[in-house]
């Protein structure tokens, strides 16, 4: 008996930040293992990415005299619906192939299973975003890939899969929860995407970087809110398992 | 028995709610008559702007009650995530369906009164940016909480996204107010919050503040109502629950 509680107290909450990480590590890398096999979510997420910035480009072609115009908001809302596509099988695979409450018994702190499945989301967007950037650049001539930009489209990105990985926790236990999590997501993430299209197109317009910063900033405040706010909370979501 | 009416009572509240509705009533009326005959005219207004800007007694009242809406859904949100007393999300939630009805009034007349004095219903001000968000966001929590079957289960998650909105709520002013202050494009070319003000008298001052009076009244009088009916309804899922046992 003695044992066994000792080999659980090893695994459970034991050891410093470094421990720690290792858990959320292992979630993420099971996630991301389950993805390379099943190839459900980047594939999905990258052509529609791809699809939607050639239906932009259709849309607002002929129509806008300089693509740069329209460009940081196509970026932006491209990544907005694209990654709710991918948050959305976050847990809902977890929860159709029944696995949810197998990832729940294992002996990692609640918040190390949101981050670990937080860190898989934010590789598999940038994965995508990594594909979109050039798409834009060869569709309307916009070079995005500017290191202010890039920062603020990382930033952002953390601060989405922060937002998204929880509100994807929560819709989970929901009947209607492929249809609501884009109902709930959106308008709880208008600062970032006001900030992230501000910053894009001061870059974008050659004004003074230092116009850049302010936007900066409300991401990075946000990033740090949520998951300042999710890490409270996290617990209170599966708490009855 | 004594589970039966656990969740307190809701019947003995009728007759308190009644003398209320009166109340609430009387000032509503109290708010037409100050706004429409006994609040004077602008000065600096003339012809449609002028009947259009007694709107504005209704506009802030309703914002009032809105705001209410607003603060209730949050007190509620963490009263229940610290007592885990579900009576707390029957109150967040009814704050959150009073305000929303609220908040849409507030957008409309806003636009009303703004086709005449701005000569455009809508513009992406900061103000009217955050107050479309919160009533977007307002709806997405009712969407949310329809969803769930088992009521503990809806008032955690509920207050949780209640937490989110809380705090995203004040980073769209500023980011919306960011993006119009350096954005070049403005229609017009000024600032459209100074355009269509007016100097307030009096007699305005005085309808200003019955308005928020009365709008604030009416506010709690309908909340008191829908919590009682979540109140009858927890009951009647109580007693349910015991008779399929």
């Amino acid at each position: 008996m003695a044992e066994i509680s000792e080999v659980e107290g090893v695994t459970h909450r034991e050891g410093g930040i470094a421990a720690y990480l290792r858990r959320v590590w292992v979630v993420a890398e099971k996630d991301v293992r389950a993805e390379m096999r099943s190839k459900e979510v980047v594939g999905t997420m990258a052509a529609f990415s791809v699809l939607a910035a050639v239906v932009f480009g259709l849309a607002f072609d002929l129509r806008v005299p300089r693509s740069e115009l329209v460009v940081p908001g196509i970026l932006w809302v491209i990544v907005l619906f694209a990654g709710v596509l991918g948050l959305n099988r976050s847990f809902g695979s977890e929860v159709d192939r029944g696995t949810l409450a197998g990832l729940l018994l294992a002996p990692v702190e609640r918040s190390a299973i949101y981050l670990g499945k937080a860190a898989a989301n934010l590789l598999y967007f940038l994965i995508v975003e990594a594909l979109l950037v050039p798409a834009l650049l060869i569709l309307f001539d916009v070079n995005l890939l500017k290191p202010i930009v890039l920062l603020g489209l990382l930033l952002g990105t953390i601060g989405y899969v922060g937002v998204g990985t929880l509100f994807a926790a929560l819709t989970s236990r929901n009947r209607a929860r492929e249809t609501l999590l884009p109902v709930l997501l959106l308008p709880v993430l208008v600062p970032l995407f006001i900030s992230g299209v501000g910053l894009t197109s001061v870059i974008l317009d050659g004004r003074a970087t230092a116009e850049a910063w302010p936007w900066l900033v409300i991401i990075g405040l946000f990033d740090a809110l949520v998951f300042a706010i999710a890490f409270l909370l996290v617990d209170v979501i599966w708490e009855k398992g | 028995m004594s589970t039966l009416s656990r969740p307190t009572s809701p019947d003995r509240w009728f007759a308190p709610l009644l003398v209320f509705d009166v109340i609430a009533g009387l000032a509503m009326v109290g708010v037409m008559w100050a706004g429409l005959v006994y609040a004077g005219d602008a000065v600096n207004l003339a012809g449609e702007e002028q009947a259009a800007q007694r709107i504005f007694y209704f506009h802030i009242g309703s914002n009032i009650a809105a705001l209410l809406g607003f603060l209730g859904s949050v007190v509620g949100s963490i009263g229940y995530l610290v007592s885990r007393r579900l009576v707390w999300d029957r109150w967040a939630a009814a704050s959150v369906e009073i305000g929303t009805i609220f908040g849409i009034l507030v957008l409309l007349s806003g636009a009303i009164w703004a086709k005449p004095a701005w000569n455009t219903y809508w513009t992406w001000d900061p103000r009217l940016t955050t107050a479309t968000i919160t009533v977007l966001i307002y709806i997405a929590y009712m969407l949310f909480r329809n969803g769930f079957d088992d009521a503990e289960t809806r008032a955690r998650f509920a207050a949780v996204y209640a937490m989110f909105a809380f705090l995203s709520v004040p980073l769209t002013y500023y980011s919306a107010r960011l993006f119009r202050s350096i954005h070049p494009i403005v229609f017009d070319g000024g600032n459209e919050e100074a355009q269509g003000g007016f100097a307030i008298g009096p007699t305005m001052g005085q309808t200003l503040a019955i308005a928020m009076i009365g709008f604030a009244l009416l506010f709690l009088a309908l909340l008191f109502h829908r919590v009682r009916q979540f109140d009858f309804e927890a009951r009647i899922d109580a007693i349910r629950e015991r008779f399929d046992e």
